[in-house]
């Protein structure tokens, strides 16, 4: 099955996610979709599985021009896509996953249904439990399931999306041969969606690169990855001019930390973090980073291990009483857990400003929030409602919000869909904060800014953490051998 | 308490438990795909007064049940529009409409009160009837009561043995899956919705025209309630439900029991045993205890466990779906 | 007037046309004339003074109502459990008009206190079963609603019943130093009129005012970015709740020593449910409470006429507060739904990307 991907353009508001995208995919080869987050992949694929419309442009599969309102006309054609997150249901049994939407009769042909799967779970070479809950199997049997599902349903053309998130060393071995053959032998088409060099150049068959929303370039593999760096980041990186940080005790330390979220579990993880200290925490998306901060904010409690902040414990101490002692958590959804949507500025600096007082005094309020509008530099009045600012203007709010004298700041994705001049003011103030001895610990999905920002980087993957590095030895090329280290 | 009062307390709830059984099921299959109807005491008053007066002036119980059906579905369908379609607020539609439908089935019924009008034929069933001990319990009653055994076991089989069911269930954890794989999310929502607010209009229109017979002011309030709880309670199993259903049936005749055997039992304070049991379930429920257990289970046994024992809603209850 | 402005008022009569013209057909429907049927509700309401202050004397424990509620929805809160919070301040209060004997000018405020206590107390309890057993407060609410109006009926017909007997509808009247003393000849009394002033203007203040009241608004708009923000989620809800138990106790004080001077079950008269619509139909908008109740109560007590003069169920005034409100809740979703697409076409400048259909924890912008 021969399919084109022809002016793709796809828009949401003023973003121009996928902006004239042309590219043909052949049967029998593996793609790579390279490109930094926020390159425009997701949304490409998504348009191609038929899960978004695009704004204009046409998809041709063999030859004809078709339209693909739904994701299931295209897998009537035979376009099926894994989800980053699977889109199975995870209550519900593995049987019961595979059977939703498997053209049959109308009552259910349990037995004729479960060969069925087995069959096609042996012919991959996957182990599955027919009667196991969804919700209790790993990131990587959910995803074996759903290839499983999607060829058992005829897929020609299969895309996976960051399928290497969070799985084990093994299953994506098992999971490339797999993918090889599919293609190699099979004639399949497979689309691999990631932004991990090492494991397109080592799996593709030709690689495209997408920048910013545009087509920037594709090679076949093998190829030298100092030129895919070049494509995916438009510049051999700079090697980073950093002044050695002044440094004081150790104030945060994890001990052997245990978390579990419904979607993993992060072991045994060990580091310390001192004062005036930037540490970032690196990976790939999904595997941990957000739990660590959590259970160190006092939002989720680890499963075991200590956390200790300037030698006292502060596991099970509950997150208001970690915000009254200094740690301070923001989180990555702003509207959805930082800020009330629906209150106005000064609203939330009269909400975070306790001075004792019971009663509110407007005039006060109003007074300090045009402080920090001031010295934070938002563009908004007192009056303006939180969700009409811009994202860079509730990220600068959300640092205004918080108290000064920290002992420990923890940050998930602090630039996430910011532009250049807001993350750089960003992080212009939390530099500030560094400067007044605050530790730092973040997480971010873009590397560059994990590398360049942080003194040490931890290393997370496949549930487990990594020694801190410091951050001049690590680079994007070795990223993917410390993650490969950290597995095993 | 001889054999035979207690055969004959046990068919009384069977009989008695019918209605809620009814409601409580229409409204499992409303909130598995996602919707939460909060109406069912209005919705249960308002048929029930509209189908007596249907069934009183046509005299065919068939065209009152239609027309309680007929009132349940459209009350359900308002929330549905309301929510799905307005975007307000499933709790609060539901709400007003509860309030609605009391007003409104006082106002259309007054002229109706303590009269007689259709009622459901006595239909034992021929053989079944000998059977020792079961025989007296459920097959000595109405067509509407068998229709709502009937209803359990029916289901119970849609949604465990058919796609259609399975794709029911799938909406209500996690609607973004379910439309990849080709569900109309919002299209399958009204149609359940309705679906179960005709049953429980069914419902309403059983106590007029089958179990209290005839209507009388709020003779049903707080029955729409009870429905609700016993849905949570049933964990949304068909069988759970069932179970919760008849339980409560028999506190009420265990109460009505001691009312007329124990002189100076203080009624009033039995009268509120039902309401402390359904804090008590919901806070066993709600406080995740029962999650708790089903977890410490080792695998093997948690799976058949879990069907059996689940008492976390559907994932996606009152969220609203948006494709784009 | 402008366009928009137009389009703003019709929005809003839009309801109340709506509300009226079903109620029209209603009454066509049972074969009444409607409009001689609006008429007599009208005259019910305010054809003579008593009949204003038999208005007023329903607005008292309304406006209180009302004014609790406010805070428990302005905090995310549906405290359905109004009605028995209602009933057992009436129940406190009942319980010392019947066993002490003070005098009058002590007595009374000790029963009010009483009342508010008690209210306070049985909100509380549904507070309580949410945090620690994330049981919803709607259904506790109609538990409670429910075992409080058993409490009434067998407190009426059993311990509270006097020695010689009486009926088991009602206690006997309480005595002239229990009661809160009403205007001559009405069925009013300054001292409701003040309680109810009072508590309207404590949750304004308490609502605008206060550090406390900008944490419910916070909490109701976002439970999780509050938390965060460091608002005790818990301990808010349980203050709320009690609040709103406090004033649903006075209202039920005022209905046991003022309305009726003695205790009956379903002492609360619906006037918890009604208050809920009241809130609901104020768009959360403390200063039109007073307003809205005093219209819901014009016409409840005007539907009582229809009952003598037309033999008419007084039900009907329900009807047409249910149609309004619920005419109001879907016409405020026609108007978002068209205030966005308006929206959408003018294209405005996204503040932030918007991403596709939510997938899960794992995807980075699109």
């Amino acid at each position: 099955m021969r399919v084109e991907l022809q002016q793709i353009v796809k828009v949401f508001g003023t973003l121009r996610a996928n902006d004239d995208i042309s590219l043909t995919l052949e049967p029998g080869r593996i793609y790579g979709l390279l490109g930094e987050n926020g390159a425009g992949k997701s949304t490409l694929m998504k348009v191609l599985s038929g899960f978004l419309q695009p704004t204009s442009g046409r998809i041709v599969v063999n030859g004809t021009p078709r339209l693909l309102d739904t994701p299931e006309q295209a897998i009537r054609l035979g376009i099926g896509m894994l989800h980053q997150d699977p889109l199975d249901f995870p209550p519900l049994q593995v049987l019961e996953n595979f059977s939703l939407g498997y053209p049959g009769r109308w009552v259910l042909d349990r037995p004729r249904l479960r060969q069925r799967l087995l069959d096609q779970a042996d012919v991959l070479g996957f182990d599955v439990d027919p009667d196991a809950h969804v919700d209790r199997l790993t990131i990587g049997e959910r995803q074996e399931l759903e290839i499983v599902r999607l060829l058992a349903l005829g897929v020609e053309l299969l895309i996976l999306d960051e399928p290497t998130t969070g799985i084990s060393a093994e299953q994506k071995a098992h999971l490339f041969r797999i993918l090889k053959r599919l293609a190699h032998e099979d004639g399949l088409t497979v689309v691999f969606v990631s932004h991990k060099l090492e494991e397109v150049v080592s799996l593709c068959d030709h690689a495209y690169v997408l920048r910013r929303g545009q087509l920037v370039g594709a090679a076949d593999m093998p190829t030298e990855t100092a030129r895919l760096v070049e494509l995916m980041f438009g510049a051999p990186l700079p090697p980073s001019g950093r002044k050695a940080p002044r440094v004081g005790d150790v104030t945060l330390e994890l001990q052997n930390i245990s978390v579990r979220s419904h979607r993993l579990c992060l072991a045994n993880v060990c580091f310390e973090v001192h004062a005036g200290e930037v540490v970032g925490l690196a990976g790939l998306e999904g595997s941990g980073q957000s739990e660590l901060l959590r259970a160190c904010a006092g939002l989720l409690e680890p499963l075991s291990g200590s956390i200790t902040v300037d030698g006292q414990s502060v596991v099970g101490a509950g997150y208001h009483a970690l915000l009254r002692q200094g740690i301070a958590y923001l989180p990555a959804g702003r509207l959805e857990e930082g800020l009330v949507a629906g209150l106005t500025i000064a609203e939330h600096v009269a909400l975070v400003n306790g001075n004792g007082s019971p009663w509110l005094d407007w005039d006060r309020a109003k007074a300090a929030a045009k402080q920090s509008i001031a010295a934070f530099a938002i563009q908004g009045e007192p009056d303006t409602p939180v969700e009409a600012l811009s994202g860079g203007n509730q990220q600068r709010l959300a640092l205004a919000l918080l108290p000064r004298g920290l002992k420990v700041l923890l940050l998930e994705h602090p630039t996430r869909g910011l532009d250049v001049a807001s993350s750089a003011w960003v992080w212009r103030a939390l530099l500030e904060r560094r400067e007044e001895g605050t530790a730092i610990v973040f997480t971010s999905a873009d590397l560059d800014e994990i590398m360049e920002r942080s003194d040490r980087i931890v290393v997370l993957a496949a549930g487990r953490a990594s020694q801190p590095h410091d951050a001049g030895s690590v680079t994007v090329e070795n990223l993917g051998h410390l993650i490969a280290e950290v597995n095993q | 308490m001889s054999g035979e009062m207690i055969l004959s307390m046990l068919a009384s709830v069977v009989a008695t438990s019918s209605p809620l059984l009814t409601a409580a099921l229409g409204e499992m299959l409303t909130e598995r795909s996602g919707v939460v109807n909060l109406s069912l005491d209005g919705t249960m008053l308002l048929a029930g007064a509209i189908s007596f007066i249907v069934g009183y002036h046509t005299g065919s119980v068939t065209l009152a049940f239609a027309a309680g059906a007929g009132v349940g579905a459209t009350m359900a369908l308002i929330v549905a529009f309301g929510s799905i379609v307005l975007r307000q607020d499933q709790i609060a539609i539901g709400f007003v409409l509860t309030l609605l439908g009391d007003s409104l089935s006082a106002f259309v019924g007054q002229s109706y009160t303590r009269i007689r009008g259709a009622s459901v034929p006595h239909w034992p069933l021929p053989l079944l009837e000998r059977i020792p001990i079961l025989g007296p319990i459920l097959f000595r009653h109405n067509a509407v009561v068998y229709g709502s055994v009937l209803l359990v076991v029916v289901t119970w089989w849609w949604l465990y043995r058919t796609q259609a069911g399975l794709r029911l269930r799938g909406t209500g954890e996690r609607p973004v899956s379910a439309y990849v794989r080709g569900v109309h999310v919002r299209r399958l929502r009204v149609v359940y919705t309705a679906l179960g607010g005709a049953l429980v209009g069914c419902a309403g229109s059983m106590y007029s025209l089958a179990i209290q017979l005839g209507w009388a002011e709020g003779h049903t309030r707080g029955m729409g309630w009870i429905a609700l709880a016993i849905v949570i309670f049933g964990g949304w199993h068909p069988a759970r439900i069932a179970l919760g259903a008849y339980l409560f049936g028999a506190l009420k005749a265990m109460v009505t029991y001691l009312q007329r055997t124990v002189p100076g039992a203080p009624v009033t304070l039995l009268n509120m045993a039902p309401w402390l049991l359904m804090i008590a379930t919901l806070a066993l429920v709600g406080s995740g205890w029962l999650e708790r257990l089903l977890n410490s289970l080792p695998t093997r046994v948690q799976s058949p466990a879990r069907r059996l024992l689940r008492s976390s809603p559907p994932q996606a209850l009152g969220t609203l779906f948006a494709r784009e | 007037m402008t366009a928009a402005r137009w389009r703003h008022v019709i929005l809003w009569l839009t309801p109340v046309v709506l509300a009226l013209l079903c109620g029209m057909l209603l009454l066509m429907a049972v074969g009444a004339p409607p409009l001689e049927a609006y008429g007599q509700i009208l005259q019910g309401a305010f054809a003579s003074y008593a009949k204003v202050a038999d208005v007023t004397a329903f607005w008292v424990p309304l406006l209180l109502s009302a004014s609790g509620l406010l805070l428990t929805f302005t905090a995310g809160l549906w405290n359905i459990g109004i009605e028995g919070q209602m009933a057992m301040g009436a129940i406190w209060a009942t319980a010392i008009a019947l066993h002490v004997r003070l005098p009058a000018i002590v007595q009374v405020p000790l029963e009010i206190v009483a009342a508010v206590v008690g209210g306070a107390l049985w909100a509380m309890v549904a507070a309580w079963l949410r945090n620690a057993a994330n049981v919803n407060e709607i259904f506790s609410g109609t538990a409670l609603n429910f075992l409080a109006v058993n409490l009434t009926t067998w407190l009426v017909s059993g311990p509270w019943q006097p020695p010689e007997g009486g009926s088991v509808h009602s206690t006997p009247i309480f005595g002239a130093h229990a009661v809160i003393p009403t205007i001559a000849g009405l069925r009013l009394s300054w001292v409701a009129l003040g309680v109810a002033i009072l508590g309207f203007a404590a949750a304004w203040v308490a609502l605008r005012g206060t550090r406390w009241g900008l944490r419910l608004r916070a909490m109701g708009h976002s439970r999780a970015s509050a938390h965060i923000l460091g608002v005790r989620v818990e301990r808010e809800t349980v203050l709320a709740m009690a609040a709103c138990g406090a004033l649903g106790g006075a209202a039920g004080a005022m209905r046991a020593l003022g309305t009726y001077q003695s205790l009956r079950p379903l002492i609360s008269g619906g006037i918890g449910f009604l208050a809920l619509l009241v809130v609901m139909l104020s768009s959360l908008r403390i200063v039109w409470l007073p307003f809205i109740a005093f219209f819901f109560a014009a016409i409840i007590t005007g539907s009582q006429r229809l009952n003598l003069v037309m033999q008419l169920d007084d039900s009907l005034g329900g009807v047409l507060q249910g149609l309004l409100v619920l005419f109001a809740l879907l016409t405020g979703g026609l108007r978002a739904r068209l205030e966005t697409r308006g929206a959408v076409e003018a294209s405005a400048t996204a503040a932030s990307t918007k991403p596709g259909p939510t997938l899960g924890q794992g995807e980075a912008a699109p």
